[in-house]
Formats: C-alpha cells, sequence, structure tokens
C-alpha cells in the first residue's frame, strides 16, 4: 500500500540511506532515522506523518507510533518556533534548572508541554544530555546546545528570540 | 542435556531451556505475569524472580537460561523478598478495584497479590489512571489502569495473530497499551487477547458482567462453526451458554481459538430460536405437539402425489455424523437417493477424494512448500493460517498464493498471484506444464500449445524444490463453478511434485456427511439439481437455503412450490418463509454427537445445556420419524445405539482418507477460453457461514460481518470513478441489483466482490460469472 507521501524527494532519499545501513528484511531498523527526518522537515511528527514513515518502512502503524511516544525528542504536537528543552535531571535539577524552568513558565505563561499563545516558544522538560558539566542545560530547537542557563539569562534568551 | 537442580530436585532439560522451563517440568509453580509457553520471552514483570546461587541477586526464571549444576531456590527468604517487592511495586498504580472487575476471580494478578501482596498499601501517593480505548465490539479495553504492561497483547498481535495491532506507547509511568489513533482490532483472533490478559484491562465485552467465574458450569465441546474442530470449554450459567473459552489441544487448535468459535455462542440464545413444532396451514403458523407434527407428515408422504423418488433432502455440514447417519438411512428407506451436503457447491458433478487436509494439522508447521489456491485463509481458518505462518517461520517454508484477493499480511515473504476466478484452470494448466518441463517429463497434448508465463513458473520452480509440500484448496476453489477441474489439476500437480493435496471444506463435519453418505446415490439428484426443479417433498437438516445455498433465490423458489417441506432447524426466522412443517431440533449445544474435523479426527461431544422447550436432539427425532413410518432398524434409544450404527462407517474413514484421488479422466482437460471481463465473486464472509454465527450479535457488528456492499478494487474503482459509499448497479443475465461500493484495496482489479448469501447475490442468482458494473450516483447524492 502506498500512502500519501507527505516528505520531499531529498527526505526520502535521506531515508533510503539510512535503510541501506540494514539488511534488506530489516527496513524497519531505519525508524529512528526516518522520524528524525521527517521531523527535520516538517518541525514534528504528526500522525499522518507516523503512517507515512510506516508505509515507506513497511511497519505497522503502531510499532512506528510505538518509537515516537517513546522518545521525548519527537515533537508530536506542533511545536514553536524555539523549542526549549531543559534538562530536569538531578545534576540540572541541583543547579537551578527548576528555577530556570519556572521563570521561562512564568515569562510565556505556559507549562512544561505546552505553546506560547504567540507561537513562539515551546517549553519541554528533557533527560540528561550527558553536559552536565555545564548544568542546567537547555537544548533549542534540537539542534543547539547552552549551557549554564541560570534565571538571569533568561531574559536574554528572550531577547534573542525577538532578534532571530 | 543440562541437569540442574530446583528447591533441591534435580531436573533435566534441553539446552537452550530456561530456568521456568525447568521448573515447569518439575511441576514446581513460578510466580509470573509476561511469561506465556507460546510468546516471546520479554521479561518485564519482574514477577517469576527466583534465587540462583553464586548469582549476586535474583533472576528472573523466565529469561534465565538453565545452566549445568546451577541451583535454583523459588521458596528460598531471597526468592520471596523479590517477589513480595516486585507485586508491591505491581499494585502501587493498580486500581484494587476487583469487586467492580470483571476478572475478579479468574485474575492472575488478584491470586498472586493474595500470595504475595501486603495487606496494606505502603504507597500515600494518587495513583495514576489510564483513559479507555475503543477497541470494536469483541474486546474491551474500558479499564485500562488495571494493566500491568506485561505486553502479552501486544506480542501475540505480532506473534500469533500475524498483525500488530495493539502497542505500548509512551515510557516509564507514561506507558499506555493502545491501538494506533483510534483503530479497532480487527483480527479474526482478537478474543485471545482477553485470555493473555492477566487482569482484567482486556475483557470480552458480549460476556462483561453476566456472571462471576464461580458461578459458572463448565463443559468441554467441539467448534461447529469449521473443520479445524477446536475443542471448547463452553461456560453455563443456569440453562444458557454465556461464554466459550479454548480447551488446549496442542494438536488441533493448542491454547487459542478464532473469535468465530469464542463469541458465536450468542447465537445460541437468539430471540428467534425455534421452541415447538409448528405446522403451516392456510399461510399461517401454529404450533403443534409433537405427536401431531409427525402425523402430518406421514400423512401428507402417503399421498399419492408425493412420490418417493421425488424427495429432496439436504443437509448442511453443521449435522453431527449420527443425524448424517440417520438422516439418510431414513430418506433412503423413504426409497429416495436424492441426499446432498454440498449446498454451497456450484459444481457438484464429480469428486476425487474425500474433502480433508491431506496430512495432520500439526504437520502443517513442518512444511516447506505452500500452494494456496483459492482461499483468504485468514478469514477461512484462522488457526490453520497460524499454522502455515509457523511453518513459515520455523521452517523458512515459501508460501505462495492463487488467489483473486491478496493475503493481506499473513506473511510478509509470502507471493501472492493474484488472478480473477475464471483464470485460475488456465494458470494451473501453465503450471502443470511448467514442471512437466523443469522434471523433464512428457507434457500432454493439450498442453501443448499453451504458452507458460512466467508467473507459472515461478510457482512451478517453487513446487519441484521443497520436501514437504502441501497444495491447498480453499473455498474459492470448493465453490468455483469449476472446482472439480481445478481439483483434478490438483491432483495431477501433487502427484507429479509429490505433494499433498488438501481440500478446506465447509462447515464442521463435512467428512461426517463423507463417511455416512449424505450424497447422492445411483441416479439421484445432487444438491443443484435438487433446486433446478421442483421436487414434490423436501427435508432440511438444519440448511436454511437463503444464507446456505450457493443459489438462494432458486432453491427458495423451489421449496415454495413442493407439497411438503420439513426443516428440522434450531432457528425458525428464515425457514419459515418456505417450510410447512418445521421441527425443532438442537443446535450443537443441547445434544451429543460427533465431529470429523479437517485431519480426519473423530471428535465426540456432549450436550453443554438442556434442550429448550419442545425442541429435541436431531438423531433423536430422526430414530422417531424412522419408527413412525414403520422401519425395523430405526430402535435407537442412546446415541451410543447411534454410534453403534455407524461404526462401520467411522471404520473405514482412514482407508478412505489414504486412498488415491481417482483422477482418471474425469473432467476433460481443456484450456479455457477467453477470461472475462469482470466477474463476480461470490464468497462467504466468515461471520456468514453457519445458523449460529449469523445470530452472533457482537461478531455480526465487526467489520468481518459487512455484506450488503459490492467490493471493488483499487484500479476498477478508479476507472469507475467510484469512491466508497458511491452506488453502483451490478447487472448480470438481465437481472440488477443498486447498492453501496466498498474499495477493497487486496481485490484484484477484473472482480466485484459480492457475499454469497447477501441480498444482492440472491437478486442475481448463480454464483460469479460476468457482470456489468456502472456507477449510478456519488455519495453526497443520496442523502
Ligand atoms: S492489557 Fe493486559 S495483556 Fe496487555 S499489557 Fe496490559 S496487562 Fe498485559
Ligand atoms: S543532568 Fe542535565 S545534562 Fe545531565
Ligand atoms: S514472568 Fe519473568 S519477568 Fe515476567
Amino acid at each position: 500500500m502506498s500512502g500519501i507521501k507527505l516528505l520531499s524527494k531529498e527526505a526520502y532519499q535521506g531515508i533510503d540511506k539510512e535503510i541501506a545501513k540494514y539488511p534488506a528484511d530489516r527496513k524497519s531498523s531505519a525508524v529512528m532515522a526516518a522520524l528524525a527526518i521527517a521531523q527535520n522537515e516538517l518541525g514534528w511528527v504528526s500522525e499522518s506523518v507516523v503512517e507515512d514513515v510506516a508505509a515507506y518502512l513497511e511497519m505497522r502503524a503502531i510499532a512506528v507510533w510505538e518509537v515516537a511516544t517513546f522518545y521525548g525528542m519527537y515533537n508530536l504536537d506542533k511545536p514553536g518556533r524555539f523549542k526549549l528543552a531543559i534538562c530536569t535531571n538531578l545534576p540540572c535539577a541541583l543547579q537551578g534548572a527548576n528555577k530556570t524552568a519556572d521563570q521561562l513558565k512564568a515569562l510565556f505563561g505556559i507549562n512544561f508541554n505546552e505553546t506560547a499563545s504567540d507561537g513562539s516558544v515551546t517549553l519541554k522538560e528533557a533527560e540528561c544530555m550527558g553536559a552536565c558539566g555545564d548544568a542546567p542545560v537547555v537544548i533549542i530547537n534540537d539542534r543547539e546546545m547552552r549551557g549554564k542557563v541560570s534565571v538571569e539569562d533568561v531574559a536574554g534568551l528572550v531577547e534573542e528570540f525577538k532578534t532571530r | 542435556m543440562i541437569t540442574l537442580e530446583i528447591n533441591g530436585k534435580a531436573v533435566e532439560v534441553d539446552s537452550g531451556s530456561t530456568v521456568m522451563d525447568a521448573a515447569n517440568k518439575l511441576g514446581i509453580h513460578v510466580p509470573h505475569f509476561c511469561y506465556h509457553k507460546k510468546l516471546s520471552i520479554a521479561a518485564n514483570c519482574r514477577m517469576c524472580l527466583v534465587e540462583v546461587e553464586k548469582a549476586p541477586k535474583p533472576l528472573p526464571a523466565c529469561a534465565t537460561p538453565a545452566a549445568q549444576d546451577m541451583k535454583v531456590h523459588t521458596l528460598s527468604e531471597q526468592a520471596k523478598t523479590a517477589q513480595k517487592g516486585v507485586m508491591e511495586f505491581l499494585l502501587i498504580n493498580h486500581p484494587l478495584d476487583c469487586p467492580i472487575c470483571d476478572q475478579g476471580g479468574e485474575c492472575q494478578l488478584q491470586d498472586l497479590a493474595v500470595g504475595y501482596g501486603g495487606s496494606g498499601s505502603r504507597f500515600k501517593g494518587s495513583k495514576r489512571t489510564v483513559s479507555t480505548k475503543e477497541l470494536g465490539p469483541l474486546v474491551s479495553a474500558a479499564e485500562m489502569s488495571r494493566c500491568i504492561h506485561c505486553t502479552r497483547c501486544v506480542r501475540f498481535g505480532q506473534e500469533i495473530a500475524g498483525v500488530m495491532e495493539l502497542g505500548m506507547t509512551g515510557r516509564g509511568e507514561h506507558s499506555e497499551i493502545m491501538s494506533f489513533v483510534g483503530s479497532t482490532v480487527d483480527s479474526e483472533l482478537s478474543g485471545n487477547m482477553i485470555d493473555v490478559c492477566p487482569v482484567g484491562a482486556l475483557t470480552s465485552k458480549p460476556f462483561r458482567y453476566a456472571a462471576r467465574t464461580w458461578e459458572l458450569a463448565r463443559r468441554k465441546t467441539i467448534s461447529p462453526h469449521d473443520a479445524l474442530g477446536s475443542n471448547l470449554t463452553a461456560q453455563i450459567k443456569g440453562d444458557t451458554v454465556i461464554r466459550v473459552v479454548p480447551h488446549e489441544n496442542t494438536e488441533i487448535n493448542e491454547c487459542w481459538i478464532s473469535d468465530r468459535d469464542r463469541f458465536a455462542y450468542e447465537g445460541l440464545n437468539a430471540t428467534d430460536r425455534l421452541l415447538s413444532p409448528m405446522i403451516k396451514v392456510d399461510g399461517r403458523w401454529g404450533e403443534v405437539d409433537w405427536a401431531s407434527a409427525l402425523d402430518h407428515i406421514k400423512t401428507k408422504l402417503a399421498s399419492p402425489t408425493i412420490k418417493p423418488e421425488r424427495i429432496g433432502a439436504l443437509a448442511t455440514p453443521q449435522a453431527t455424523t449420527e443425524e448424517f447417519y440417520l438422516f439418510q438411512k431414513l430418506i433412503r428407506a423413504l426409497g429416495s437417493e436424492n441426499i446432498d451436503y454440498r449446498l454451497r457447491q456450484a459444481d457438484c458433478e464429480v469428486s476425487f477424494k474425500a474433502p480433508w487436509l491431506g496430512m495432520r494439522i500439526s504437520d502443517v508447521e513442518k512444511l516447506d512448500r505452500i500452494l494456496v489456491i483459492g482461499s483468504n485463509i485468514r478469514k477461512e481458518q484462522p488457526l490453520l493460517a497460524h499454522r502455515i505462518r509457523q511453518a513459515t517461520k520455523i521452517n523458512h517454508g515459501l508460501l505462495a498464493f492463487i488467489n483473486p484477493i491478496n493475503s493481506e499480511s499473513l506473511v510478509p515473504t509470502a507471493k501472492d498471484y493474484l488472478i480473477a476466478p475464471s483464470r485460475v484452470t488456465g494458470l494451473l494448466l501453465q503450471v502443470v506444464k511448467a514442471v512437466c518441463l523443469s522434471l523433464g517429463r512428457p507434457v500432454a497434448n493439450v498442453l501443448a500449445d499453451l504458452s507458460v508465463e512466467s508467473d507459472a513458473e515461478q510457482i512451478a520452480e517453487m513446487l519441484v524444490t521443497g520436501e514437504q509440500k502441501l497444495i491447498l484448496l480453499g473455498s474459492f476453489s470448493l465453490h468455483h463453478p469449476d472446482r472439480s477441474k481445478i481439483e483434478q489439476i490438483s491432483h495431477l500437480l501433487g502427484g507429479l511434485v509429490d505433494a499433498k493435496v488438501g481440500l478446506l471444506s465447509d462447515g464442521p463435519n463435512s467428512l461426517g456427511a463423507e463417511s455416512t453418505n449424505v450424497l447422492p446415490g445411483p441416479n439421484g439428484l445432487n444438491a443443484i439439481e435438487m433446486t433446478d426443479a421442483p421436487l414434490d417433498a423436501y427435508f432440511l437438516l438444519h440448511a436454511e437455503m437463503g444464507a446456505d445455498s450457493c443459489v438462494p433465490s432458486a432453491a427458495i423458489e423451489v421449496m415454495k412450490s413442493a407439497q411438503l417441506v420439513v426443516a428440522m432447524s434450531a432457528f425458525k426466522d428464515e425457514v419459515a418463509e418456505y417450510a410447512t412443517v418445521m421441527l425443532p431440533i438442537s443446535p450443537f449445544s443441547e445434544t451429543a454427537g460427533t465431529f470429523i474435523n479437517m485431519e480426519g479426527a473423530v471428535q465426540s461431544f456432549g450436550p453443554v445445556a438442556p434442550t429448550k422447550g419442545l425442541s429435541r436432539p436431531g438423531w433423536r427425532l430422526l430414530a422417531a420419524l424412522g419408527k413412525l413410518f414403520g422401519f425395523s432398524t430405526f430402535e435407537y434409544e442412546s446415541i451410543e445405539a447411534v454410534r453403534g450404527g455407524l461404526k462401520a462407517c467411522l471404520d473405514d474413514l482412514p482407508r478412505r482418507l489414504q486412498s488415491q484421488p481417482n483422477i482418471s479422466n474425469k473432467v476433460p482437460i481443456s484450456v479455457s477460453a477467453e477470461p472475462l471481463l469482470i466477474e463476480r465473486l461470490s464468497d462467504v464472509p466468515m461471520y456468514s457461514v453457519d445458523s449460529i454465527v449469523r445470530r452472533a450479535p457482537a461478531l455480526q457488528l465487526t467489520k468481518d460481518a459487512l455484506s450488503n456492499y459490492v467490493w471493488l478494487g483499487s484500479e476498477l474503482a478508479q476507472e469507475l470513478d467510484v469512491v466508497n459509499d458511491d452506488v453502483v448497479r451490478v447487472e448480470q443475465q438481465g437481472n440488477s441489483f443498486e447498492l453501496p461500493a466498498r474499495i477493497d484495496p487486496n481485490l484484484v482489479r477484473a472482480v466485484v466482490r459480492i457475499p454469497m448469501n447477501s441480498h444482492a447475490s440472491r437478486v442475481l442468482g448463480g454464483v460469479g460469472g460476468s457482470v456489468h458494473v456502472v456507477k449510478l450516483q456519488s455519495r453526497g447524492a443520496i442523502a
């Protein structure tokens, strides 16, 4: 069954490259990479994208859905322009991650897993990024890491987003 | 072999076994949830922790390989502490709502909590809740907070049903069992998830809140819905069967049953159960007592206008062997040879061999080459499909289908040769030729000019290699207008490549009918001929002509013009249309009987519930009729006496099954003419197979039960510009019918599927053949 193709040609080519890394009857091994490629292109992983990836990898949609819901890095809702994932695991927490988070929440009027009403920022709670030396750690749009983000730094971030 | 010690007892197991296997062998119970003997090992519940000497901490018995000289303790202090600890964690988020839980009394969590749980909870926080899931009419997932995340239901879908329909989404304490956004569970084996679920998260929708397990009587019986002959346990409250669950039989159904076997019992309690003999006088039905009903029949038959040789007798393969035996004996004593049980066979001409699987059911797993001709096997024989899937898994067997409809996801590596019914014989002949060429055998003259396409070459290539082979003919072949040709060529092919040929027959007891000779005798008419032109009188055993005959309208027509139609039936609504006398007989659940399954296993059963109203077991009625007519050999006081009478038939069965098929020039082999443009496929949907299933409300709500549609393949739909629910007109030989369309991407282009017993099929008449389809209006236009 060929579903409706939701991604660009380049994206499918990228997925093909990932598929090629595994034995021919193990296409499903490429599922995480495929979802990441899809998210990179569309910004999030919708249910129809899950179905699309499932059809492409010859998997059941529920099997792809399991993966997409297991990992926090996949956005299952459309995120704001800036997705801030702040680590709240122990070392970051000890260094004040929760205070930073509270400040962000107050400034944008949102909770974890919510998006500001102007669509600018989505706040996510993240697990250890292996960068505990720089605690508290924030990742912007899955790609850009900021270390030692204290309550005082929050205002600067907001200013920065306005100009980006 | 490995020797180890559990609780001080030595045990020997195969290498590769687990500690759990070893404990099972010793009969030592290790508490567990996620472990299931037929499923893969997940080791995620940790309930089975045991102490292993020299291991630093407790190990899960289900996932720990047994090792030489291992010393295991399942009851030591360490083991018990671990098990109690796990139980405490499992109960933290469990709602503990046993008093209102449908699983109460038969719940593994409840049982083990009594053994390992504390009397109070140390956990003071709030418990998490999980939202209700809607999975369709059979399986309820209304209380998912009870789920302990053992993933048995998920693994069942992946490994046994072959389709992953449930999954575990989220992570950690956010994990939930669900289907993909709102889809229902449609597997034909879905009910087994209720059995494997160790708690009350997945429960049976039709059964919920009907009874507590300890109120139920349990009696063993045999499935009356297909020829697998699954062993069942019927559970009875008062006089009523209110649940059916599997009775394990490794040789036949293992520990599974199909949804049809599980949920069809609802039909036994249908509102139109026939509870008293009834006679139609001046077009009106009236209840009478048994004596007057039988007298009425006797008087009618004595009238000179009813000639003995113009009596027709039709039974469905739902009848027990005892009923079949007495039925044919009675009709033959009355002087007629017009006897048949093959109501759905359009081609009753020649038969080559008794219809059976050709091998043991459990041996199907050992096959390495399987060619299925004309069967939607998952829907037709759900558990045989599971065995076939096992063959491809265990033996890496090759599997191919010649079908008008794609096999969907039975086995991803299976080859589907999609082809319209009218072209099947042509393709098979090509395969024969290709096989001959490849084996260096002479090619028959008729095939000399036949060109062999690549499909046929591939099939031939598959069949000439391999060791254990089966060619399996399913219901599309059985009901095909050219059945005898397909069967003959298959036997020919089987002989050439040394493959067994298996035939999937209708109903639970076709072999019972064959062995007791419920078949036309010399000069007797077969089922089709009996419906061609009216006879004087008809006797029907379990048969509902509108739904059980492949030519429903013709069959009803001839019944209506007969002088006497005696319907021996458990239900009245359908037969009331054309019968003149209705005699209430017991369905399988209220009589003793015997079914012979597809592998020739003779399985007898007793009644599981008392008879309803004035209804009587069929064998008693038939014996009484025999006596009434004054035939001296109808003195049967007990079911054992009937079984004694038919013993000779059964003794002869093994010989018949092992005999060579008689294929000497029965049907002239010819290369078929031009294929038809668009043809009709009249299948029997899985939940229409017999009178009980047809009356089971929950099964009728499933997607598989839809019948008032015409299904088109995607390609044809596109050509005709049809989308789901557009109205189309189907025309065949001057008859036409209008109904909404459905698109089935699995259908081959040149075929439209119209279920055999649908109203449309009745109007069109006949089976198969060329049809004309036009689009009438788009779905919006109807409203
Ligand atoms: S629903 Fe039942 S079978 Fe499925 S994971 Fe939960 S407890 Fe296990
Ligand atoms: S705990 Fe925050 S990065 Fe490791
Ligand atoms: S039964 Fe062993 S971990 Fe669940």
